[in-house]
Parts: C-alpha cells; sequence; structure tokens
C-alpha cells in the first residue's frame, strides 16, 4: 500500500460514468482486480471522507506502464468534485487496497456478472483471466443503456456475452439473475464472479449456492477510511469451520469474499431484519475455489 | 528565552506525553494496521479502540454516513475483546513505544471491572478511558451517562479498582455538563475526555429510510469542533485543576490550539486520522511553529489563555 500524489493524466465521460486514469507507477504495479484505491477530498469542502473506487485498469507495460484508472457515477458532493477535475491535476491517492479476486487453479470457465459500475473490476479481472487461458463469458447489467458499462470492451474479452437491462434500452430486459440460470447452463460455468451492488451479489449468491457452483463477490459496503481503521465496512461472514460468523471488514478482508460464507441474511443492505444464528451452526464452506 | 525550540511534551497531572497529540478511540484501528500509513511514533499516545471483556460483533450495518463537514457513524464497540487485545494488540502499540490509553467499554458494572482489572496493570498502558456512551444491560439499555448517579458509579468503580489514572469520556449534552464532570472526579476520575460524538441521524429522503443500520449513531469530525471546545471552555473554567482531553474535529494546529487556549491540556485526534494519515506529523508541526511564533515554550502555556473580544469603549 502507497500514498502518492497522483497526476491526471486524462479524463473521459462513458455514458453515466466518468473515467480517470491516474500516473501511479506504485500502485499500479502491485494492483490485482478486486483490489481499490481511496481518493483524498480537498480540504476546504463540507464532505471530508475520502472517497473508495475499485481499479478498473492498471497497466504495467507498454505505452501505458505505470498507469491506474477508476471509474465512478457522480452522484454525491464528492464524485461531483472528481467529475471536474481536470488533466494535470494531483490527487492524494493510496493504493491498492484490500483483497484481489482469486483465480481459479484447474477450473477453466469463468462467468463473470457484474451490475453498473461493478463491470470496471470485472473487465480488469476478465483481462487477467485470459492472461491465463481461462475461457470468460459475461452478464452486463444496468438498469439502462448508459448505465452498461464498456460493452464493446466486454465484447472483446468474452467468449458470450449477454447484457440485461431494467428497460430493456440495450440487450434483454430483464436482470442478470433473470437471465443468470440460462448464461451459465449455455456457458457450461464454472467458476462465478460478481461485482455489483447488495441484491444483484445476494441473488447470484443463491444462485451459485444452489448450484453448488464456487462464486466470489466483490461487495460495495459503505466504508469511511478504507484503511481497516474504522470498522464501518462490516460484512457479516461465516467462519471456515462453521462455528459462527464475524464482521469482517470489506475494506481488509474485503471487498472480495467467498460467496457461500457471506450470511447474506445477516448482512444490512436492502433488507436490515436480522435474523438468529441457527442452533445447529452453519455448514462448513469449502475454501476458494473448489 | 530567545531562540529556545519549543517542547511539545505535557504532564497531565503525572500522565506523561510527549506530544499534546493522542489517537481518539476507534480510529486507529486495532494496532494491527499500524504498519501501514500512520506512523504512531508520531503520536503522543493512543486510545484503543473500546474494549469490551468478551469480543463484541457491534451495531448494524450500513454504519456510516457523510454529513456536512463530519460523519455519522455507528459502529456499536466491534472490538475483539480485551483477552485479544492483551495477547496480539498491546505488544505491537508497546514495541512502537507509544503511551497507550486504554478504552474501557461494558454493558454492566461488572463487566466494566473485569476489563479493568484485564488492562490496569499492563506495561504501556499509561491510564484508562471509560466510555459511557454504550447501552446500560443494568438500566434498560439507556445510556450510561442518562443518569448522573450511574455514571459516577461506573467512573468511581473502575478509578478506585485501577493502579493507572483513570478519564471519563463524556458527551457535551448532559443537562449539567460542569456538574456531571465534577461527579466523575469527586468518584475519583484524574480526568476527563470531552467530547463523545454527538447523537446524530442521516435520512435518505429518497429511499424513505435511515442511512444507518442503527438508526441513530454519533457525529464527529469538523462539524463538532465549536460544541467541543464550548464543552472543554465550561469544564476547565470550572476546573482549571482538572487534567481534559479535547477531542472533536480537529484536523489542523489551528484546531488544537483552539482546544489548548479554551482549556484542554492535550487532543485527541480522530476523524482526521481516517482522512489524512500524515495529520500526526503536520498538526505537530503546526502547533510547534505556532508556538514559536507566540514566543511560547510549551503547549501548556497556551492551555485556558483564550480571552473574550475587547469591548469597544462606550
Amino acid at each position: 500500500m502507497r500514498r502518492v500524489r497522483a497526476e491526471i493524466l486524462n479524463t473521459r465521460k462513458l455514458g453515466a460514468y466518468h473515467q480517470l486514469t491516474l500516473v501511479a507507477p506504485d500502485i499500479a504495479e502491485r494492483a490485482r482486480p478486486g483490489q481499490f484505491i481511496s481518493v483524498g477530498m480537498p480540504g476546504d469542502r463540507a464532505f471530508v471522507l475520502r472517497r473508495h473506487f475499485s481499479i478498473h485498469q492498471a497497466s504495467r507495460r507498454g505505452g501505458w506502464a505505470g498507469t491506474l484508472e477508476f471509474v465512478f457515477d457522480p452522484t454525491g458532493p464528492g464524485t461531483e468534485w472528481l467529475a471536474d477535475a481536470k488533466p494535470h491535476q494531483f490527487l492524494d491517492v493510496i493504493g491498492p487496497l484490500g483483497k484481489a479476486f482469486a483465480y481459479p487453479r484447474r477450473l477453466g470457465t469463468c462467468l463473470l456478472v457484474a451490475h453498473g459500475h461493478g463491470a470496471a473490476s470485472l473487465l480488469f479481472l476478465a483481462q487477467e483471466l485470459r492472461a491465463r487461458e481461462k475461457r470468460v463469458d459475461m452478464i452486463l447489467g444496468a438498469s439502462s443503456q448508459e448505465y452498461v458499462f464498456k460493452p464493446i470492451e466486454a465484447k472483446r474479452l468474452s467468449q458470450a456475452i449477454v447484457i440485461a437491462t431494467e428497460d430493456g434500452s440495450i440487450g434483454e430486459e430483464a436482470s442478470v439473475r433473470d437471465v443468470l440460470p440460462r448464461v451459465a447452463d449455455e456457458t457450461r460455468a464454472e467458476v462465478v464472479y460478481a461485482a455489483g451492488p447488495h441484491t444483484t451479489l445476494r441473488s447470484v449468491a443463491a444462485f451459485c449456492a444452489e448450484r453448488r457452483l464456487p462464486a466470489q463477490v466483490a461487495v460495495e459496503e459503505p466504508m469511511a477510511c478504507g484503511l481497516g481503521m474504522c470498522f464501518t465496512c462490516v460484512v457479516p461472514v461465516i467462519r471456515k469451520d462453521g462455528s459462527g460468523y464475524d464482521n469482517l471488514r470489506s475494506c481488509t478482508d474485503g471487498p472480495v469474499f467467498n460467496a457461500a460464507r457471506v450470511f447474506w441474511d445477516r448482512w444490512g443492505g436492502e433488507r436490515a431484519a436480522p435474523v438468529p444464528t441457527p442452533p445447529e451452526g452453519f455448514p462448513a464452506v469449502r475454501s476458494w475455489p473448489g | 528565552m530567545a531562540g529556545l525550540k519549543p517542547s511539545l511534551a505535557v504532564d497531565l497531572n503525572g500522565v506523561r506525553l510527549p506530544l499534546p497529540l493522542v489517537a481518539a478511540s476507534g480510529c486507529l484501528g486495532t494496532g494491527r494496521e499500524l504498519g501501514g500509513l500512520v506512523d504512531v511514533r508520531r503520536l503522543g499516545g493512543v486510545v484503543t479502540r473500546s474494549l469490551t471483556y468478551g469480543p463484541s460483533r457491534g451495531a448494524a450495518t450500513p454504519r456510516v454516513a457523510e454529513s456536512a463537514s463530519g460523519v455519522v457513524t455507528a459502529v456499536g464497540v466491534q472490538n475483539q475483546g480485551v483477552r485479544s487485545f492483551l495477547d496480539e494488540d498491546l505488544p505491537r502499540l508497546a514495541d512502537a513505544a507509544v503511551p497507550v490509553v486504554a478504552s474501557v467499554a461494558g454493558s454492566t458494572l461488572d463487566e466494566y471491572l473485569s476489563v479493568t482489572t484485564a488492562l490496569h496493570v499492563r506495561p504501556g498502558i499509561v491510564a484508562l478511558e471509560v466510555y459511557l456512551s454504550g447501552p446500560d444491560a443494568e438500566r434498560g439499555d439507556r445510556p450510561f451517562y442518562a443518569r448522573i448517579e450511574r455514571l459516577a458509579e461506573i467512573v468511581g468503580a473502575v478509578s478506585r479498582l485501577s493502579h493507572v489514572p483513570v478519564f471519563a469520556k463524556l458527551p457535551a449534552l448532559l443537562p449539567d455538563l460542569v456538574d456531571v464532570a465534577h461527579a466523575c472526579v469527586r468518584a475519583g476520575a484524574h480526568g476527563l475526555t470531552l467530547i463523545d460524538g454527538l447523537p446524530a441521524m442521516s435520512v435518505d429522503p429518497s429511499r424513505l429510510r435511515a442511512r444507518i443500520g442503527s438508526g441513530v449513531g454519533t457525529l464527529s469530525g469538523p462539524a463538532i469542533k465549536p460544541v467541543a471546545v464550548a464543552a472543554v471552555y465550561r469544564v476547565a473554567q470550572a476546573m482549571p485543576d482538572v487534567p481534559i482531553m479535547g477531542v472533536g474535529g480537529v484536523s489542523t494546529a489551528e484546531d488544537a490550539a483552539e482546544f489548548l487556549l479554551a482549556g484542554a491540556w492535550a487532543v485527541q485526534l480522530g476523524t482526521v486520522l481516517l482522512v489524512d494519515p500524515d495529520a500526526p506529523v503536520e498538526v505537530a508541526r503546526g502547533l510547534a511553529a505556532y508556538l514559536h511564533e507566540k514566543g511560547l515554550t510549551s503547549p501548556s502555556d497556551l492551555r485556558g489563555r483564550v480571552r473574550m473580544p475587547a469591548r469597544e469603549p462606550a
């Protein structure tokens, strides 16, 4: 983990999203898919917390060596400030942070499921999986066309791709959960990776549990520090031996978790009704990637 | 003496700190993140996460929502329990040779005492801080601070048991903060930490629901600084001989100076540590420069020196 003053090399608008390219060789060199960076906000404003973004691209070689890309949807004061940032401006960046996706050792067919800008980290993952000679298929979901992130890039990286939007403005009028069983069957998926909001991850995890597919999810839980200090971004995760669960920090123990070990009923998200720990304990879960 | 370089060391009636800047409870992780970005040796001390006897999972999620110049959080007292802290985290802090103030929490009087027993004779721990904003299981889960007698009972029992000095951490909105502060000191507290976060709530109108899982959490960050400075000022005016650690929204040397001028003996850094890991270094440097500029040699020279604006002659 490094803290650097990183120059903005380029800014780009992609549908609803903004993409920033930074010169940050110290971070780019170490970054792996699923990890994130933390960006400091200007000191003279009313918003104080750093903002956290998953890493979309980290180039180690070639003309873009030493650069880092991240993507955001400007929806609040911090991201709106970043949307106005200009090339050659410097940002206070800490990274890479968190645990990355694990690559499968023997299994070879990977289905990547993203909702919204969750696709940012999965496109990075797709590249790395392809470099390891894995088959990559993808489901990109979003509310509407402008929220589908880089569909052409996704198509280039995957054998099969299905796009699903809630309003049908591009691809099928469906949620990722609706198309998931079909795509998983057609592609003979052996491993699932997912990134997106809680509801998407939960539905993907439920499907994978039913089919006994190993799955990893990258969570988006609100974080204050991103560094493991504040304990605000915790996710309930069942212990390996099934003896109970712990609230683990998504910044240091995640943001990537084994979907089968997330205690979804205990995790706030959209449904905040807590349930008691089952008296018989939890089923023990094989560790990734099965 | 001209040219004398100010020393930043302070003495809180026997609790000696190399710098008047202490990491506030819950803002420096567990000690395991110390290999990271915050250099603890640049702090005058570290207050630990609040420790319960056994491990505690803490509050429902989500736990954080930003608000204007502040942060609403409700972490509960998620911590690994006092045993695990002593085995795994205290040695790390001791290796860094930074004075440790252990934050004592509990849900019953007995739990406060068990935690105190485990902590107060450990090398490296120079003081205890009593966290009083948690729910009191013996009084219908009202906060411990809700009744002055109960608060004094807890603070008194911990203080009588402890071999190291005890600071009571108080919220600012008590009906009479000065009376409560007096009660803590009469009960045996060595000093006070002012203030704990203010009760706060953030609502998302578009989804018609609270932004954090517990509904109500506490507000911290620059938004609470003037409230905290006033609390320090009022208590310090009434009890100038009782050490006060001021806490609430300090992010610059000027903020730290405000607290010292209002009557604080030392200052805790909280939210700023989550945002800027280099803050301790910068605040210390700025404070030394400020003292030098004012011709003072020690942070204690600032203590309580605030003046009221001069009145215009009629």
